[in-house]
């Protein structure tokens, strides 16, 4: 019988430990982000989709030289790209650079193995859209479009 | 025609999941009640299938790597660290001194983070859900910290063969440190607010008792093994990596129910929190990636990683051939080892406490059906 009501006190008294806890927690500065109207800063090494990036001697031209190295290498064969051989210019010029980011992982790989470094992670996280085609992002036109 | 009733049986079969709350994933169970008693739970498994381990077979070995963090997405830089371990074996290639001690700064953080978002669940689980939104809001000063390194907030894919893709800088040890602080200053509440509550210890005291013996013949490792008293870990039992050279416990309990694994885990945190603390005082300089040859091809022949995940212990078994796609590899997960326990463990349990028994047993569903 002792034990019982032993029981009831200690058991009523950790509840009201819990409540002052989160009594305490009520005065607090909030945590929560009200998301769509706030945002908080993205870390500049957030690694979203990748991108064409500019050479920095030349800001009109991007480094891709189309040795498609990023097409062999992808875990998921989401890159698709092609150069032509043009009269008058030397190497290969990227006619297509084409990112199927429904199967993207984000893994890093092109960036790490492009010989040019001509790839780098965007800052986008917001992706939205109702049909497929409108993740299969078009890099050489995004770097264009930049211009 | 005759009814169950009159045969003098009156079980049902109940259908839990595989899209259920306390399931944390797509996991089946059939449960043949009896009133409000389980008798029989039957977990169905392979909703969630990918063909992780073939799909191993299939492509290179690089081409793997953002594989082993789909497995498990809570512990997914241990993942990445078997993973780039068991090629290294095979390979006999080193990792730089500076990387092994980035590896387990970030895969310790990352167990912190697996373990806090349990503890919010197995308490949400039972109903009460203030604490996941205090679990939550230290999980979120993890997941930025190992979003400014690895550049992603939960799949990682941060290691590479011979070392890790980004060094970490003066910023992360700082935020690291003051993050250990915190989470320090917070351990005592959680104790308040969840342990010391009468209705949770109502809920798992004395709930799922097993034996030594029954986790040996079920094969069960971590923390749900070490409540019964066995204190097997693999970085002390078999130790991989750096983890030698720290000072930390192995925490055990006894009883072997749900408390017991639910003490286990929350005195892991303290001793995660021990490790970082040691590998950021002790962390060499020097590179952070060793000279791998770009072509590598995996020899012939077989190597063996095993790590220890937040759920017990992950082994990697990869055979290569001389090329570069490996000729198999084989995932043996804690996780599949834990729910095989789940039919003899909560027969004639109720309901109610079945969910306690899931949740104790910390179960991540991809990784099981991977």
């Amino acid at each position: 019988m002792k034990e019982y009501f032993a029981l009831i006190f200690t058991g009523g008294k950790s509840l009201i430990i819990g409540m002052m806890i989160t009594l305490r927690e009520l005065f607090r500065p909030v945590v929560t982000v009200q998301y769509p109207r706030e945002k908080l800063p993205i870390s500049p090494n957030y690694r979203g989709h990748t991108i064409l990036i500019r050479d920095d001697e030349k800001p009109e031209k991007h480094r891709c030289i189309s040795c498609k190295m990023c097409e062999r290498e992808c875990p998921s064969s989401c890159i698709d790209l092609a150069g032509e051989k043009r009269e008058g210019v030397k190497g290969m010029v990227l006619v297509r650079y084409q990112l199927d980011f429904t199967k993207c992982s984000l893994c890093g790989t092109c960036v790490e193995i492009c010989p040019t470094d001509a790839l780098d992670y965007s800052q986008e996280y917001r992706h939205v859209g109702f049909t497929r085609e409108e993740f299969h992002y078009d890099l050489l036109a995004m770097v264009e479009e930049e211009k | 025609m005759t009814t169950m009733a009159e045969k003098g049986e009156h079980r049902y079969v109940l259908n839990m999941g595989p899209q259920h709350p306390s399931t944390h994933g797509v996991l089946r169970v059939i449960l043949e009640m009896e009133g409000e008693y389980v008798m029989d739970p039957q977990p169905v498994l392979g909703y969630g299938h990918r063909m992780h381990e073939k799909m191993a077979e299939c492509r290179s070995w690089p081409n793997f790597l953002p594989n082993a963090a789909r497995m498990d997405y809570l512990a997914a830089l241990i993942y990445n660290h078997g993973y780039v371990g068991v090629v290294e074996r095979l390979a006999a290639i080193e990792a730089t001194p500076r990387a092994e001690y980035i590896r387990v700064i970030t895969s310790e953080l990352n167990r912190l983070q697996s373990h806090l978002l349990w503890l919010g669940v197995l308490v949400l689980d039972l109903g009460a859900f203030t604490p996941i939104m205090y679990t939550f809001e230290d999980r979120e000063k993890i997941l930025d910290i190992l979003e400014d390194v690895t550049g992603s907030r939960l799949t990682y894919c941060y290691m590479r063969v011979g070392g890790v893709v980004r060094d970490i800088d003066d910023k992360f040890i700082e935020r690291t440190r003051e993050y250990i602080k915190w989470q320090r200053s917070r351990m005592p509440m959680y104790d308040k607010l969840v342990t010391g509550n009468i209705i949770f210890r109502k809920r798992i005291e004395e709930i799922g008792e097993f034996t030594p013996d029954m986790a040996r013949r079920y094969g069960l490792t971590g923390p749900v093994l070490r409540g019964t008293g066995i204190p097997y870990d693999i970085r002390r039992a078999e130790p991989y990596s750096v983890y030698p050279e720290f000072d930390f416990d192995i925490p055990t309990e006894t009883t072997g129910d749900c408390m017991a694994s639910y003490l286990v885990r929350v005195r892991e945190i303290e001793q995660s929190l021990r490790i970082i603390e040691q590998a950021l005082d002790k962390l060499p300089d020097g590179p952070f990636m060793a000279k791998v040859p770009k072509k590598l091809k995996l020899p012939a022949g077989d190597a063996c990683y095993a790590v220890e995940s937040p759920r017990g212990e992950l082994v990697y078994h990869l055979t290569g051939d001389g090329s570069d796609t490996p000729y198999r590899m084989k995932i043996r997960v804690p996780s599949f080892s834990n729910l095989s326990l789940l039919p003899e463990l909560c027969s004639g349990m109720l309901l109610s406490d079945l969910c306690a028994c899931m949740g104790s047993l910390d179960l991540v569903i991809p990784e099981i059906d991977r």
